[in-house]
Order: C-alpha cells, then structure tokens, then sequence
C-alpha cells in the first residue's frame, strides 16, 4: 500500500516536476509552511507534505496568498493583493507545468447578475496582474461564481469582506 | 489508490474540457392554446351592468364574491379527478376562490361554505339565496365531460343586486389542463370587475434551491401562476440561474454552469433539448427575450468586461449594443420593443439607463439616491420595477424617465422583480439574513397585498409568463 502510494507520487514527480528534483533533499518531514515538498530518487524514502499540482501543495508554499480580496463593488489590485500575487506568480514561474483558474466571487450583498459580472472583473484583474508578472495567460484559466459560492456564511461584514475574493486554484 | 492515479493522469490535461454534459430533467411538453366553447345560452353578453376602473383600491377590499361549486350535467369519471366530474366542479371553484382571495382586491368565499347550485341554475341563479348571503357578486360555473374525454368548462358571473349576468364563457380542455379552465374564469371575473387585463392562466419559471448557503443547488423548475403544476426541469448537479419564458412558453432562456462557466442556455420545452445562445468562449449572462421573442439580449464578458448584446432567436451574428469601460448588464424592453432599460456602472454606481433598440441614446435614468439595479419594464409600458439598493434591499417602481420612484417592499434583500402580464402585480424573491434561505413573493404597485407564494422548496428568481392563450 505504501510502496504503491509511493511510487505513484514518485511517478508524478518525474514526469511533471522536473524541477523540483534538483532541491536537495530534507532529512526531517518539513512544517506545513514550509514550500517544497521533497522529492527523492529512491523509492524507499516517504515523501512528506502535499503534491506538487495540488491545491494544498500550492497553499502550502504561499499560504493565504492563494486569495486576494476586494472591498465593496470593487475589482483594483491593492498593495496587498499585488503582494499576495507576486507569491503567486513566483510559484507559478517555479512550476511551469501548472495550470490553474482564478475563481472570481462577490458577497451576497448585490444583485445575482450584477455579482457575475463583478467577480469577472475581479477574477481578470488578478489574471491581468500575474501575466504582467511573466505568467503565461495560455495557463489561467477564470470563472465568476458571483455571489453563489461563500466561503464565510455570516450576513455581516467581516463574512462579506471573505467573500469578495478572487481565489487561485490549481487545476488537477 | 485509483482515483489519486487519475488524479496524477489529469495533471496533464488542458484548461477547457467542455465535455457534454448534461443537466436536464425529462422534458414537459408543448404549451398551448386553451379552445373556446359555445356557452348555454345566447353568445352576446350582457351589456348592461356596471363597468369600472380601479382608481381607490381600498373601496375594493369589501366586494363579497360567492364562488359555490360548479355543477355538473351529468356525474362522469375523469382522469382530472377520481371521484368525477361533481367533485371536479368543487375543486374548480376552490382554485377560482384562493386566486381571487390572493390577489386582495376581493373578498371571496369558496364552495365548502356555501350550498350547491343545480345544474339549471347556472343559468338561472337563485338570487334571493345569495342576496340573503350579503354577496354583492356570484360566480356560477359547470362542467360536462365529453365522450371523447376533454372537459367543457362554463364560466358566469352574476350582479346579485341587479340580478343580472355580467359575463360568461366556456371553454374546453383536456383534463389535465382543468386548472387553466379556473384561471381562465377567475381571469374573466378579474377583468370584469376590474377593468384591467387576466393574469391568472399564466405561468412561472424559477429557481428552486436547497442545501446550505455554501453549497446551495439550485435547479430550474416551473409552476402555474398560483404555484400548482410544478415541474423540475434540471436535475442540480450544476447550478442553473435567472430563467425566463419566452413569450410563446415554448422555450426558455436561463443561466447554466453545467460546463463549468456561467453560460445562457436556450431550453425548448417540447423536446427538453438545449443549445448555446452563442456559439462562444466567453462567459453570457443575464438572458431577456424580446417582446416579440424574435431576439435575444444577452450580455458577455470580454476580459472581464462585460456588455450587452443581441442576438436573432433563430441564431445568427450578435450586435454588440453597450461599450463603457463599466459593467452593463441585463436589460428589459418597452413593450413596443423600441427601448430597452439596462443597468450599468459606469458612473461608478449600479444604476439603471434607457437606450434605443440599436444600442443608440443611451441615458441615465436614476437620479433618486442609493443605486439601481435589474430594471423591468412593465408589460403596460409606463413603469419600471427595480432592485432599489439603500442599505437594504428593496422592490420599487419609477416612470420611464426616472420620476415618482415608490418603494413597495421592505424586506432585508428584496430583488429581481418580474411583472405579471396585466402589470398590476410584482413578484421577487426575498433572501433571509445569515441562512440565506430565499423565497419568492408578491406585491401589489400599491405596494399592498404582500404574500409569500408557496413553493416545494426555497425559490428566487422568479420570471413570470405572459398571459396564456
């Protein structure tokens, strides 16, 4: 079972994480913070933390970047959400082989058809930000959910102010 | 161990797989046209009587209506109700009585409290039964079931102080359809005492929703205008949003994220099959049909920018009618089809703006404060309903040119009005604080009469119907 498990990983890590292989290996499993997982040659070493190509490998090596948020009817990049892209982007420009969507999202304090659009605008404003970044737009891909998909279930600002967001997730 | 296999394979493949996928529930059948019968007596109705306007809806609110049960000729079986055609005549009435008590402009009593009139008094009321019973009108009615299966319904109503016949008609439908034959009449009665243009035998399309507000489905599903008939049409495993009839039923427009973007889907009711609205990559939303359902608006984003557009119902290239560096969206047309109402933001607000059919003089409207949002143009052609957002959420109405705005609702999210087909009443859907259940609801243009439709499951956007031939 483990050595199966192992492999397979081990399997993903050489077709699609070229360069990944070339970090030296951790000798001790890393913190969840930490931003590369290990990959080894040798089938008999476990490897620790998330896949590279997951969703939680990605949030493992920028943390709460993954999301940027946006106040009210808004969709500009702010210092902290270029911030949060730049993370971004330096992962991305890292593993080139990874495509991902950038989920547009509005709060439910707006009109349904209004919010689509909104969290259109939103999602393309952080697409635009990453490919001036060097991101190849050819691997983003965007969607607007509006205000269909919360993430904070509160009808108050500090849940509204979660919500308008526009969130990276990694394809897979 | 197999999926996370699959997991790795699909790390390889590309952003766009629109494969074919499927929502869609078993179809429901054409819509149509409900036949006219000969009624007893003479074609010519009477032209005496009384004929009025409402002007002070409060003088209204005591107009008794008797509505006893429709007789029968002969007691039958029919598919419309098991225990026959008598118990048929009941139900009929009932459904009469709950849709004149809804619409709060009258004060019906139904059949279970009053006795049954023969089958020869339906032309010959016993007057002096129902003056003695304070009732100011009276509603008679049979129905006779045909040998090959369809049903004659007879509509009458009666001034009990003038003794007189005000109007009657008859029709016939097949028993499915039995309930149209009710709405037809309490239509006929509406218009009579009212003045005003039926609305009854119409229907509604929506969404209906369940599940928790993170993972909320939501599919589209149909009923008559009284709720009845209900129909799922897609099954939720994607999410569907903002439907609307196309003038004839025989199709509708809504929002599908079954390829995995929100994408305006053309859904023919007959066959239960869907097409694109454009053959696109790019997000469309917010479908309206013309008046004369002969074009389509919808609008798309363009990297992130999103406008208007139409396109011919029967495909063909789109004509791109808004280009501002905002967000324009929705639309609704005069019932001319020569304006149409839109909201944009490119004055840094929602708000709502009149243009041409073309695209050309393009106006802002809104001028009252707080923002403007999902305007529609009433089917009578001199008010717009809107989402009034200040603070709350509410439904209000304006002219045409932005004046005498009135807000009818207060209710903490109150949005997307749609107009019955007479323009006298407006429906949305109210979504509760913090669950975020949704629900949908109705309004007089006074403002009065607020009632909450019944639906299986909670409900929102609501697109009502024109009247039904």
């Amino acid at each position: 079972m483990n050595r199966n498990l192992t492999t397979i990983v081990l399997l993903a890590s050489v077709t699609t994480l070229a360069a990944c292989a070339k970090k030296a290996p951790e000798t001790l499993p890393p913190p969840p913070s930490q931003t590369v997982t290990p990959s080894q040659p040798s089938p008999q070493v476990q490897p620790a933390g998330p896949m590279v190509g997951t969703q939680a490998h990605f949030a493992a090596a920028v943390g709460s970047a993954t999301t940027i948020y946006f106040d009210t009817d808004r969709y500009n990049i702010d210092s902290q959400d270029a911030a949060a892209l730049q993370a971004q982007a330096q992962y991305f420009a890292r593993y080139p082989q990874i495509t991902f969507t950038i989920e547009g999202h509005a709060d439910e304090r707006g009109t349904r058809e209004y919010n689509i659009a909104l969290g259109e605008k939103r999602a393309n404003a952080a697409k635009n930000f990453l490919v001036s970044l060097g991101v190849d737009p050819g691997r983003i891909a965007v969607v607007s959910y509006g205000k269909e998909r919360p993430v904070a279930l509160g009808s108050d600002e500090a849940s509204w102010a979660q919500n308008r967001r526009a969130a990276s997730v990694i394809i897979n | 161990m197999k999926s996370l296999f699959a997991t790795v394979l699909l790390l390889s493949t590309t952003l766009a797989a629109t494969a074919s996928a499927q929502d869609l529930g078993a179809p429901i059948g054409e819509d149509g046209a409900v036949e006219k019968a000969a009624t007893d007596a003479s074609a010519a109705p009477a032209e005496e009587g009384i004929s009025f306007t409402v002007t002070d809806e409060s003088a209204w609110q005591d107009i008794g209506i008797a509505i006893p049960a429709f007789a029968t000729d002969r007691e039958r079986a029919t598919p419309a109700n098991e225990a026959g055609t008598g118990a048929l005549g009941r139900e009929i009435a009932r459904v009469i009585t709950a849709n004149l008590r809804n619409n709060g402009l009258f004060k019906p009593v139904g059949p279970d409290s009053l006795p049954q009139p023969t089958f020869s008094q339906i032309t010959a009321p016993a007057f002096s039964t129902w003056s003695g019973r304070s009732a100011e009108m009276l509603v008679h009615g049979y129905v006779r079931a045909r040998d090959d299966g369809r049903l004659v319904v007879g509509c009458y109503l009666y001034d009990v102080a003038l003794q007189s016949e005000l109007a009657r008609e008859g029709w016939v439908v097949g028993p499915a359809d039995w309930r149209r034959a009710a709405h037809k009449c309490s239509d006929l009665i509406f218009s009579r005492l009212t003045g005003e243009s039926p609305f009854f035998d119409s229907r509604i399309a929506y969404i209906a929703e369940t599940g928790p507000k993170d993972r909320r489905v939501k599919r589209l599903a149909v009923m008559d205008s009284d709720g009845a008939n209900h129909r799922f049409l897609t099954l939720g495993s994607a999410t569907a949003l903002t439907p609307r009839f196309s003038p004839d039923y025989s199709k509708i427009l809504y929002l599908s994220y079954v390829d995995g973007n929100p994408r305006i889907y053309v859904y023919d009711i007959g066959t239960g099959k869907q097409t694109l609205v454009t053959e696109n990559r790019n997000p469309t939303l917010a479908p309206r049909w013309s008046p004369d359902g002969k074009f389509i608006l919808y609008s798309m984003a363009v990297a992130g920018n999103t406008e208007i557009y139409r396109v011919p119902a029967t495909g063909g290239p789109s004509i791109k009618l808004t280009n501002s560096p905002g967000i324009d969206v929705g639309g609704s047309y005069s019932p001319d089809g020569k304006k149409i109402v839109f909201e944009s933001d490119r004055s840094g607000s929602q708000q709502c703006y009149v243009m041409d059919a073309d695209g050309s003089n393009q106006k802002r409207i809104s001028f009252f404060g707080g923002r403007c949002a999902t305007p529609e143009w009433s089917p009578r052609g001199d008010q717009i309903a809107f989402t009034r957002i200040a603070g709350d959420f509410n439904i209000a109405v304006m002219n045409t040119s932005g004046g005498n705005m009135r807000v009818l609702t207060r209710g903490w999210q109150d949005e997307a009005p749609t107009w019955a087909p007479n323009g006298r009443i407006i429906q949305f859907f109210r979504t509760e604080k913090n669950t975020g259940r949704s629900s949908i609801w109705q309004v007089d243009l006074t403002g009065q009469n607020e009632r909450r439709l019944p639906t299986p499951v909670d409900a929102s956007d609501p697109a009502w119907g024109p009247i039904r031939p």
